[in-house]
């Protein structure tokens, strides 16, 4: 009864996705974003009218004013700098836009783009000499602060009457400082579009690739080659740009050249960018943190002032809400992946029946022998890690290597190698095509092709996104066996799609269904998932029919068979369950049976654990990871089955002296050779009566329609 | 410390090795930034002697030294925090409301003691705020001491004062030997800025404490990773930086027999930094010392006396003055270039 509810519990409630949505880059802005709205919600209840349309249009028009310096600002802060000048900058492009209309009284489309090249001309004075002369962006700036202000000083004790003597009336002007379309502001709608682009710019272009990269390590990022000192250059000329259109719409819409324009400016600017999340030293921020941090600020002072109340309680409030804001922000940024860590792991239910007995000499099948005993070693300490081997109609031996290599062994002792191919990334299962271009499953990396004269090529490293998924499961994470139809269709197992390469063992302690089965078509290049929901499907080989696959489940401990073509297609039948242990790879044996590796057994220990996903959720929040209760795969052994699902015979290795771990076994002109994920060495086992001219692919492609 | 575990150190001490890696790049004699600015200090100062009429007098070079003398004892509080990897922007509030409230409180009629316990117990509060907020809550001291010196200028607004200039009162005369006396003809600002110099360099370069402000803000994760007590450092740092603010404002309002608390919202912390950083102590902590201090303040204080006697205008001071600065920082620059290799990350 109660298991029944723990069943229904972990099929209806979705853990994983907790971890998954929390892994999201944009959680860090969670905080901001609350605070924004506690923020808000506090100041509509304490002002009526706080949020109506009117008073949303001119704060709107403030807060978009402050967010194009705040959007300068927050990009030098990304690549690493500072940019203290902004008020200074933001004073000074306001009476070059006000000079050159009410003074020199040039048209308003003169005076934009003069205004505009004005403010990334002061940028490009900060960029020249932090980005080009290295120069320290809090000092230069700081001097640039002072020397702007200056020269905008003495400016507007010249010009200040004059101008403020003139009322211009434009109505291009007057719709910059207060017009709108659809009762839009219009400066909301340029801010809307930067923002865009801005966002656009950060996270999909090259340029803001390199500025994240140069902020995160100048160092790497000047060793891998991007032009550092360009590109902190420019992002000090967009500063310059984007305050002067701040600037611009401020002119606009006061017209004004006041003593205190844009005084201490600099320091809203900073604190907004702060607040938003974007982190002092370089390499994390986003136009979102930028924007939430502008609304923040805007508000609170806002709020403040229509609330009347004095300026020294104003100041202090502001204060202990930045204060306390920046420390939960601190916190939370700081601990997020640690919070990540204890909660990504999400066990399931999952129930098994009792273990099939292996015991021997009880008369079935799968009683333990000791037939690998005598296997023959080859190349023993000089691969690591062959996953999976396959043989060539030369008899040429290819298995796959931890350093991202294909080796490629010379019959008949298979003494000497060489590196086949060097792909980059561990091979995992590999097949022939009819060409006898070879295809491998690269962990980490996808569908690889390696064709006879070398040559590797990508096959596919993406599928379709599924629609429901938190994670971006398009990737391929672990691509793990494979097989290839009569068509050319290449049916690939990926085992899971919320763990990398080097923590596969974690996805057994979940046990849910997180891997997949997908077709990669050479012949239009498209890569589709047919079946999703799979318990670590792992080993694939085609059905003597030709018209599905057999694969197995690792964690399911079971064998099925899928139809992709013919009366059938479509449709998903057990041939195997309950196995004694991890089913791995699949490969055809010469009298029409089917080779099957158990990569390790199982254990009652934790078939019981599978039944208890609490014990192993509260087990993965509180030991380290190598306390773990983790799938044995130790010992292991080959065994044959039919396409009735009959096991026929096992061949095991009892004293686990020379061939212990198996993943892969290929049968090959009357040997089977045999591959393990942990081994150092390739094993070879004669075969009593088997076909000693069998060669799997020649088989498979003289017989393929 | 015992003179045993002194003399290593003085022997294989900094400088050697900086000699070593200097004569290492080429045998050229490369000036660092602290000569570089002394050396335009020397011709500025050469210049204006021979120029402007009245510049080399004994009194105006008295002037000279007692106008920038607040500033100068800033810098040095300032100096602590930075060599430490640190700023203190709350250091203007931290001259202008404590010290107001000494001024305040006698002028409502409590003693003077009283008040200056109350406004040094303030300092401490502000420097201990300052100092967890950073070493312990882990917020950057640039954001830190700008919120709590916003904080601290609030509350001096709202809750501690009358009027925005808060005047002298007779209860006060005791004090007013720190802003206008005079031992043996050296006007008493300068004679502090002199001691709280001596102090702040005994400190650093003579105590244990001291050299661990070194040790943290060369490397923070080692002088941790080593046993330092880092945290407990940088909060005394922050201490130490807004007591000597505390100290300069009480010297600023015997100086001026008012405390106008408006500075806050003046230019002056960007002075203060100017100050520190042209005297060639690096954002980047670890380096440099009061001297540094001194230099870079009396660069600073010719060039404002002298601008002041040429009767520029406010406005035209400070442009000439940045463009100065800049010169002096670009020329460091050339003859200093950062490397990209080992230019510290957020070195900013």
């Amino acid at each position: 009864m109660s298991e029944s509810l723990i069943r229904l519990r972990y099929r209806l409630w979705p853990d994983h996705l907790v971890g998954e949505i929390l892994s999201k880059r944009w959680t860090e802005t969670a905080i901001p974003a609350i605070v924004l709205i506690i923020v808000a919600v506090a100041l509509s209840r304490a002002i009526p009218g706080f949020l109506s349309a009117a008073g949303l249009a001119d704060t709107a028009r403030q807060a978009c004013e402050i967010g194009f310096c705040v959007l300068g600002m927050s990009l030098v802060i990304i690549v690493g700098g500072i940019d203290l000048s902004i008020g200074s900058m933001f004073a000074l492009t306001d009476f070059c836009a006000l000079y050159c209309l009410d003074v020199l009284n040039w048209p308003v489309w003169g005076v934009i783009p003069v205004t505009l090249v004005a403010g990334a001309l002061l940028g490009a004075v900060n960029g020249v000499l932090v980005g080009y002369f290295r120069l320290r962006a809090f000092i230069t700036t700081l001097i640039t602060l002072i020397v702007y202000r200056a020269a905008y000083d003495l400016l507007i004790f010249g010009h200040s009457n004059q101008i403020a003597a003139a009322f211009p009336d434009i109505p291009s002007w007057n719709f910059l400082g207060g017009g709108g379309i659809f009762g839009i502001p219009s400066i909301v709608l340029v801010y809307a579009a930067i923002a865009l682009f801005g966002h656009v710019f950060l996270t999909r272009l090259r340029p803001g690739w390199h500025i994240v990269a140069i902020g995160g390590s100048r160092r790497s990022a000047f060793n891998s080659g991007i032009p550092v000192r360009r590109t902190i250059a420019l992002c000090y000329i967009a500063s310059g740009f984007l305050t002067a259109l701040g600037a611009l719409f401020f002119a606009a819409r006061l017209g004004t050249v006041g003593g205190d324009i844009g005084v201490g400016l600099e320091v809203t600017v900073l604190t907004a960018a702060i607040l938003g999340g974007i982190s002092l030293g370089g390499g994390k921020g986003s136009v979102a943190k930028a924007m939430i941090g502008t609304l923040i600020v805007l508000l609170i002072t806002n709020g403040l002032t229509t609330l009347s109340a004095p300026g020294g309680v104003n100041r202090m409030v502001l204060a202990a809400i930045l204060l306390i804001a920046a420390m939960i922000d601190i916190r939370w940024v700081k601990n997020r992946t640690r919070i990540i860590s204890k909660v990504y792991v999400s066990p399931t239910y999952h129930a098994m029946p009792p273990i099939p007995s292996t015991a021997a000499g009880n008369g079935t099948p799968l009683a333990l022998n000791d037939r690998l005993r005598d296997v023959s070693e080859i190349a023993v300490g000089r691969i690591e890690a062959p996953e999976d081997i396959i043989l060539d109609g030369e008899d040429n031996l290819y298995a796959g290597s931890r350093h991202g290599d294909i080796i490629r062994f010379f019959p008949p002792d298979y003494e000497r190698m060489e590196v086949y191919a060097h792909i980059g990334g561990q091979p995992l299962g590999m097949a022939f095509d009819r060409a006898g271009t070879l295809y491998a499953c690269i962990g980490g990396m996808g569908l690889y092709r390696i064709t006879r004269n070398h040559q590797v090529e990508k096959a596919t490293d993406e599928t379709n996104r599924s629609l429901r998924s938190v994670n971006d499961d398009s990737r391929l994470r672990l691509a793990d066996d494979l097989d290839i139809a009569d068509d050319g269709r290449v049916f690939f197992s990926e085992a899971t799609v919320r763990y990398e390469m080097d923590e596969w063992p974690v996805d057994g302690l979940e046990a849910r269904g997180n891997g997949r089965i997908i077709c990669y078509d050479p012949r239009n290049g498209t890569t589709r998932t047919v079946l999703r929901g799979l318990k670590f499907p792992n080993g694939v080989s085609i059905a003597k029919d030709r018209q599905s696959i057999l694969f197995a489940e690792t964690w399911g401990c079971t064998v099925k068979r899928y139809w992709f073509a013919g009366p059938k297609a479509g449709r998903v039948e057990i041939v195997l369950e309950n196995l004694p242990g991890y089913p791995d790879n699949i490969n055809p044996a010469s009298d029409g049976n089917y080779w099957l590796a158990l990569v390790g057994m199982r254990c009652p220990a934790l078939d019981l654990a599978w039944r208890m996903p609490g014990f192993r959720r509260r087990m993965a929040k509180r030991l380290p990871i190598d306390e773990w209760l983790f799938p044995n795969i130790n010992t292991g052994c080959v065994i044959k089955f039919d396409e009735q699902g009959r096991i026929l015979e096992s061949l095991w290795d009892l004293g686990g002296v020379n061939h212990p771990m198996i993943t892969s076994m290929r049968e090959h002109r009357g040997y089977l050779y045999l591959g393990g994920i942990m081994n150092n060495r390739i094993g070879r086992y004669r075969l009593p009566n088997a076909d000693p001219d069998f060669v799997q692919y020649d088989r498979r492609w003289r017989t393929a329609a | 410390m015992t003179k045993a575990e002194k003399s290593p150190r003085g022997e294989s001490g900094r400088s050697p090795s900086a000699a070593r890696v200097r004569r290492a790049r080429g045998g050229l004699f490369r000036p660092s930034q602290q000569t570089i600015v002394f050396a335009l200090f020397l011709v500025l100062f050469l210049i204006f002697s021979l120029s402007l009429h009245g510049f080399l007098t004994p009194d105006n070079m008295l002037t000279l030294l007692q106008n920038v003398a607040v500033l100068g004892i800033l810098g040095l509080g300032m100096a602590v925090v930075v060599i430490g990897r640190g700023i203190d922007l709350s250091l203007i509030a931290a001259l202008a409301v404590p010290p107001g409230l000494v001024l305040q409180m006698v002028q409502n009629g409590h003693t003077l003691s009283l008040a200056l316990i109350a406004a040094f117990a303030l300092g401490l509060a502000l420097g201990l705020v300052n100092g967890w907020l950073i070493a312990y809550a882990e917020v950057p001291s640039l954001f830190a001491t700008l919120a709590s010196g916003l904080f601290l200028a609030g509350l001096g607004q709202a809750a501690l004062f009358k009027l925005d200039v808060v005047q002298w009162s007779p209860g006060m005369n005791a004090l007013t030997i720190l802003g206008q006396g005079r031992v043996a003809g050296v006007p008493v600002p300068i004679v502090m800025f002199g001691f709280a110099a001596i102090v702040l360099a005994l400190f650093l370069r003579q105590t244990r404490l001291g050299s661990f402000v070194y040790a943290i803000g060369d490397n923070p994760n080692a002088a941790r990773i080593a046993g330092l007590p880092a945290r407990p450092v940088v909060v005394l740092q922050y201490v130490m930086a807004s007591l000597v603010g505390v100290f300069a404002g009480i010297v600023l309002a015997a100086s001026v027999n008012s405390m106008p608390t408006r500075i806050y919202n003046s230019t002056l912390i960007y002075d203060v930094i100017l100050v520190v950083v042209l005297g060639g102590i690096g954002l980047s902590g670890g380096r440099g010392g009061i001297v540094n201090v001194i230099i870079g303040t009396l660069l600073i204080g010719t060039m404002l006396n002298a601008m002041t006697i040429m009767d520029l205008s406010y406005s035209a001071q400070n442009l000439i003055k940045g463009l100065v600065l800049l010169i002096a920082i670009m020329t460091d620059s050339f003859l200093n270039p950062r490397n990209e290799e080992t230019a510290q990350q957020g070195d900013i």
